[in-house]
């Protein structure tokens, strides 16, 4: 690890850093393990803010994750948790397996967009049906990030991916799904929001969003869901700072950001 | 002018992705035209005129916990300015 | 203690819980749906985890969890639930997580039909799914055995941790005997040391399948196969009956080897020198045992209620020294007496004629045979 001092002007008045009080360092829930991530890949970010509310909630040492099949499939290396590595898709399955067998541990999934809304949508849908009390991170960056770039569920109408090079066309690729949506219906959810990684107001919202999904679960509400539209600067072939450009300018008009489902016990602390 | 905050940046987590260059309030962070040990040019924080403010959105948009952020405690940025 | 009646798919729940089962997580398939409704009631009652989940493919995807946690979970199928449950078996397999699958076979492939089968012979026996593994694989021929195979099945899952399947078939399923059921089984209350338990107090553990590198999947690999052979050299289980002077065998597994008894004693009776030999577990399979005996008889006779799965097995054992031939029936069909002892009649005339594998055409054609 190399530290940079700050290039300060040294007088005798300078404050050392012994001093000064830290406003900000990593969390205890998250490893020192570099990330395999993308350089601006906001997947960072999303397991950087779950691991902040993991130590806010004071559940680190009882928490498990359950790692996806897609970019987050070494998610388990940066979280500072007991993990296992789910087949793509079933995450909410396993999770519902390890949480009815030991009902006081802390369970999320964090999951991309093919895994839960593709190949997993079984399993997402039941475990919402049945309101199982977990934390479900859903990570929506619109195309298949660790296989190259393919259409996802999630593509945006008109959006060239590897696997749709005229564009997507609603005619024979369908239409984007909204499964935040579509799950806040069911009883089983006690909390579906949308948020988004484009800007530092919204990343803090996105903190608070993921903070009461797993209150939800510590209250024993049902399924908490979390959807943060997030960037794909490799396979979108844009620059990190324009990839946050894209999701507010090209993903938040398809994808409304918005609070769908809150239990009238997570809204007392707003 | 005293200081109010500062960054310590960890040059070898830096994947060069410039979020953080965008989001500075004060502006004082700039990419290093050297490489770190992974072939990324890392953030560096200039306080050559002690802008920092230890506002800490830099940590806050950055994906690998590139920065531990400090701040002068109000008491004593009162007593030194 | 007294015997009681029990139904195969039920007395099979109640051994598992029996056993230690601590999560069950299934859906409904015939013919062992009433395995899934006894765990559904019986379960709630004893405190445990019980949930019927949305497919077979979730079902086993939830054993996969529990099983991280160092619970002792199972789950319970038929042939087309048990396709969808290779993905997850393959990964249990790698992670080296123990579970118990029960495998009640039907009539395939396709939807097939709800009777007896015995054709996931290749499909549970051969592998678990992708990649290079085995599963223990417990075969019962009576309601007993399915108790006392399936009390013993934890205690396997967990010495190698390892999956166990106990494959049984519809008939068994479907049947009520008069059995003894076991007392409970005692377990510690502590998990393994590498279960996933919450990191308090200690470094975190994963639980995973995925090696990307060349080099440390061919260690696991290698591992993997110094268990499967220590496995191999310690928990073979076969049967053998009236195998000392036999001159033609009769191999078969399952409730077939339980008929296939019944065609021996038959075949006796007529003054045929008959012996039996049931392989218990499939795998590992009984070979050093079994190429004993067919060293000292004249003819081989497979029996199985599929087109012929087994019989690959016995034929590499046998190594062409005595002619290995088939019968059997298949579409849910239970092959009976009537149905071997002719195949009897036709292995003794092809070894008689001294012809090789095959009887004389005239034979052939008397007993209207099929050519195997």
């Amino acid at each position: 690890m190399t530290i940079a001092e700050p290039m300060i002007q040294v007088t005798a008045d300078t404050p050392r850093l012994e001093e000064m009080q830290v406003i900000y360092q990593r969390p205890e829930a998250i490893t020192e393990t570099y990330t395999h991530y993308c350089p601006g890949c906001t997947h960072g970010i999303i397991h950087r803010l779950v691991g902040e509310v993991i130590d806010e909630l004071g559940v680190r040492e009882r928490t498990i994750g359950v790692s996806p099949v897609g970019c987050a499939v070494f998610a388990y290396q940066y979280f500072n948790t007991d993990g296992c590595e789910a087949a793509h898709g079933r995450a909410p399955a396993m999770a519902t397996g390890i949480k009815r067998a030991m009902p006081d541990k802390v369970v999320f999934t964090y999951q991309g967009d093919g895994d839960l809304a593709s190949i997993g949508g079984n399993e997402i849908l039941h475990a919402c049906a049945r309101g199982e009390n977990l934390t479900v991170v859903f990570v929506n960056n619109a195309v298949y990030g660790m296989t190259g770039g393919q259409m996802a569920p999630t593509t945006l109408p008109g959006m060239v991916t590897t696997s749709s090079p005229y564009g997507r066309d609603a005619k024979l690729q369908g239409n984007p799904i909204h499964i935040t949506e579509m799950l806040a219906m069911m009883p089983g959810v006690a909390y579906a929001v949308r948020r988004s990684m484009h800007s530092v107001a919204e990343i803090r919202k996105t903190k608070k969003a993921i903070k009461l999904a797993f209150e939800a679960q510590l209250k024993g509400l049902g399924l908490g869901i979390v959807e943060v539209l997030s960037s794909c600067p490799t396979n979108w072939r844009l620059a990190p700072s324009e990839s946050l450009n894209f999701i507010r300018d090209e993903m938040i008009p398809v994808y409304p950001l918005g609070d769908f489902k809150i239990h009238d016990e997570l809204k007392k602390r707003r | 002018m005293a200081i109010k905050g500062t960054v310590v940046i960890d040059r070898d987590r830096c994947k060069g992705c410039e979020l953080c260059v965008n989001v500075c309030p004060q502006k004082v962070l700039h990419m290093e035209t050297g490489y770190n040990a992974r072939g990324y040019h890392p953030v560096i924080l200039d306080e050559s005129k002690n802008h920092c403010t230890g506002c800490s959105v830099c940590a806050v948009v950055c994906p690998d916990i590139v920065f531990t952020v400090y701040r002068m405690p109000r008491k004593a940025r009162a007593r030194a300015a | 203690m007294t015997k009681q009646l029990w139904e195969g798919n039920e007395a099979l729940a109640e051994a598992a819980l029996r056993a230690g089962a601590e999560a069950y997580f299934g859906y409904p398939i015939t013919p062992q749906t009433e395995l899934l409704e006894y765990m559904s009631h019986r379960m709630p009652e004893l405190g445990l985890a019980f949930l019927q989940a949305e497919s077979e493919l979730a079902s086993i995807n939830m054993v996969y969890g529990a099983a991280t946690l160092g619970v002792r979970a199972l789950t319970s199928s038929s042939s087309p639930g048990i396709s969808l449950m290779q993905e997850g078996m393959s990964y249990i397999a790698a992670s080296e997580v123990p579970a118990v699958i029960i495998d009640v076979m039907r009539g395939g492939p396709g939807l097939g039909n709800i009777q007896p089968s015995q054709g996931d012979y290749f499909q549970m026996v051969k592998t678990v799914g992708h990649g290079d593994y085995h599963a223990i694989v417990l075969a019962p021929s009576t309601i007993q055995e399915a108790i006392d195979l399936m009390y013993d099945s934890f205690e396997l899952a967990f010495k190698y941790r390892t999956l166990v399947t106990i494959l049984a078939d519809g008939s068994l399923g479907q049947m009520m005997e008069p059995v003894e059921m076991p007392p409970f089984k005692e377990w510690p209350e502590e998990r393994p040391n590498w279960a996933l338990t919450g990191a308090a107090g200690r470094e975190p553990r994963t639980i995973s399948s995925l090696y990307l590198g060349a080099e440390r999947l061919e260690i696991l690999n290698l591992r993997l196969q110094e268990k499967l052979a220590e496995i191999e050299a310690n928990e073979v289980r076969y049967e053998t009956m009236m195998t000392d002077d036999a001159e033609f065998l009769v191999v078969a597994f399952g409730t077939v080897g339980r008929i296939a008894q019944s065609a021996v004693r038959q075949a006796r009776a007529n003054g045929i020198k008959a012996g039996l030999f049931r392989p218990i577990t499939l795998w590992p399979f009984a070979k050093r045992e079994l190429d004993a005996v067919i060293g000292k008889v004249r003819g081989v006779l497979v029996v199985e209620m599929n087109a012929g799965q087994m019989l690959e097995d016995v034929r590499a054992i046998a190594k062409g020294r005595v002619p290995v031939q088939f019968t059997g029936r298949m579409g849910g069909t239970i092959p009976l007496p009537d149905d071997i002892l002719p195949a009897l009649d036709t292995l003794i005339a092809s070894v008689r004629s001294r012809n090789g594998n095959k009887p004389e055409p005239a034979l052939a054609r008397e007993l209207n045979l099929m050519e195997k």
